[in-house]
């Protein structure tokens, strides 16, 4: 298992840099990973972070469909946060594993 | 009497409907199966309608064919599911109770999910080919066309058959090709992944493919809407892409009987077990196919491993023993290339498709992840494998399991 340091603590990451361990996981590791992927955080994404983080917990589907028909945020505002690929991006710095959505 | 009810008499249900009359003793249990339809279509063929490779004739036949002797058959659509008092309600009003129930209702295009999809270019510039319907339109469509933008879209993922788009383009490059038209066509490939397909190898492989076929892939494109005005797609993030013809594989739902039963997640695929195959909540009740949120492809040979050990499993449950046999989500696909060729790709949930060959260690005769020509006689044998094996549960002689031998790592 390959080992990254994000803010002073080692975590767990896999090939693509996804962390494997959620429990790792801090609000300062999510700024550095997000600052890796061009994206400032603001109260606006970590709120979003922790709500993926529960729905991943719950061993909930995670898509940008799912997400963005949630209630919690719309597709458009999705991409804005997070721009290019949502999804892949918000999983990486929400510390929870790449959705196994795509098959 | 006891009774096992069966959902959909798709391909799950139809295999599980052979496979069940000939082991539950006909004097103990009653077999019904439900279906909206009476035509059974064999679905892999809309790839080769729009190029006329197939006709009519290959791809639709009457399910009864296919179901066996001593099944109850009743087509009529289905409302609803009642898990909690073991009951079915459907469309006409009839009532059914079972002790044990399969559901295999698939999974079923949603065009209206994407606005501007359905529009006043649908099936005339814009065509799915998912559909028997669609790909009956296309066929029409290509015998004149003269071109210039043939954009390939896919809305989301999952979809069946994730090559089926692959191998769609292919196609379109040799068929073009043959017609003296290919200077004149550009072919797009617009997908929401990050390359050609789900999986790391088998994506730079066939990535490299389109590369050298002249197919543009234009990855990590989330459709928003079409612009019907201008003929483009746009996506969320507010890119455009102009098209001729736009061929789009719409956002696949499960049946919306499956959200009004309350079984399923927000696309209504059915919560299941992806090693039991059991429904989360209701230890009666099990998935095949398309219908369940197995992450692994929905693909007839997906629903062809999992016949085995749903057999297995439901045998162990009605016999009231544990249940003893799990799936590892095998999935095995036939790409069609072009040109007469094909790749083949076996895989499973922990393992991604690799190099090699395929059954037999060195032997083949099917190569795995490379081009040849016995992989397209594959494809086109599974045709006949299809209507005169694999439906009616037969033995094959390719094990439910993936196996490492004669892959490459
Ligand atoms: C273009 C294309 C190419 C493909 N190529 C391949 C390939 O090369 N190899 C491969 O392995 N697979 C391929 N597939 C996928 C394969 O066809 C499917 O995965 C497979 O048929 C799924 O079987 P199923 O039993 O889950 O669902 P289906 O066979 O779709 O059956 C579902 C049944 O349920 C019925 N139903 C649903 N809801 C209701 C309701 N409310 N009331 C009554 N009846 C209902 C439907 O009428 C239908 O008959 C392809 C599919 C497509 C579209």
């Amino acid at each position: 298992m390959a080992q990254k340091n994000f803010a002073g603590i080692s975590v767990d990451v896999n090939d693509e840099g996804y962390m494997t361990n959620p429990s790792q996981w801090t609000k300062d590791i999510a700024r550095e990973i997000a600052k890796e992927e061009g994206i400032e955080l603001t109260e606006k994404h970590y709120s979003l972070l922790e709500f993926l983080r529960q729905k991943q917990a719950k061993g909930e589907s995670l898509t940008i469909r799912s997400v963005g028909t949630s209630g919690f945020i719309d597709i458009k505002g999705f991409y804005q946060l997070f721009p290019g690929a949502p999804m892949k991006k918000a999983a990486k710095i929400a510390g929870i594993p790449k959705p196994a959505s795509c098959v | 009497m006891k009774k096992l009810l069966i959902l959909g008499a798709g391909t799950g249900g139809t295999i599980m409907a052979n496979k069940m009359r000939n082991l539950l003793e006909r004097d103990e249990w009653d077999i019904t199966i439900v279906d909206q339809h009476k035509t059974h279509y064999y679905q892999p063929g809309f790839l080769f309608m729009p190029f006329g490779y197939y006709t009519k004739h290959d791809v639709v036949k009457p399910k009864t064919n296919f179901l066996p002797f001593g099944v109850n058959v009743i087509f009529q659509g289905i409302e609803r599911i009642d898990a909690t008092s073991d009951s079915v309600h459907l469309k006409d009003g009839t009532l059914l109770h079972y002790d044990f129930l399969i559901i295999a209702t698939g999974t079923r295009t949603a065009p209206e999910e994407t606005p501007g999809l359905t529009g006043p270019l649908w099936h005339k510039n814009i065509f799915d080919f998912y559909t028997y319907e669609g790909a009956e339109a296309l066929a029409g469509f290509f015998k004149t066309w003269k071109g210039r933008e043939l954009v390939l879209n896919i809305a989301d993922m999952p979809i069946k058959c994730p090559v089926a788009p692959l191998e769609f383009v292919m196609f379109a490059d040799a068929f073009f090709t043959e017609r003296g038209l290919r200077n004149d066509i550009n072919i797009t490939y617009v997908t929401p992944m990050s390359g050609a397909f789900t999986k790391p190898r088998a994506s730079k492989v066939l990535g490299e493919l389109l590369v050298q076929k002249n197919i543009k892939i234009i990855p990590d494109f989330y459709i928003e809407k079409v612009d019907n005005e201008k003929k483009a797609i746009v996506s969320y993030d507010e890119r455009e892409i102009p098209f001729d013809c736009l061929i789009s594989i719409p956002v696949h739902k499960g049946n919306p009987l499956i959200g009004r039963s309350g079984l399923g997640d927000e696309m209504d695929f059915v919560k299941a077990d992806k090693y039991t195959l059991q429904q989360v909540e209701f230890p009666n009740v099990f998935v095949i196919g398309d219908a369940g949120n197995f992450p692994t492809s929905k693909a007839g040979s997906v629903v062809h491993f999992q016949a085995d050990v749903l057999t297995e499993n439901l045998m162990c449950a009605i016999e009231n023993r544990p249940l003893t046999d799990k799936f590892d989500g095998h999935s095995n696909c036939y790409i069609e290339t072009g040109f007469g060729k094909g790749a083949l790709i076996d895989f499973n949930y922990d393992t991604e498709p690799l190099p090699g060959s395929f059954p037999f260690p060195g032997i083949g005769p099917f190569g795995l992840l490379k081009e040849t020509r016995t992989n397209h006689y594959g494809k086109l044998m599974f045709r006949w494998i299809y209507w005169h094996i694999l439906l009616k549960g037969k033995e094959m002689p390719i094990d439910s399991k993936m196996t490492m031998a004669g892959k490459k790592m």
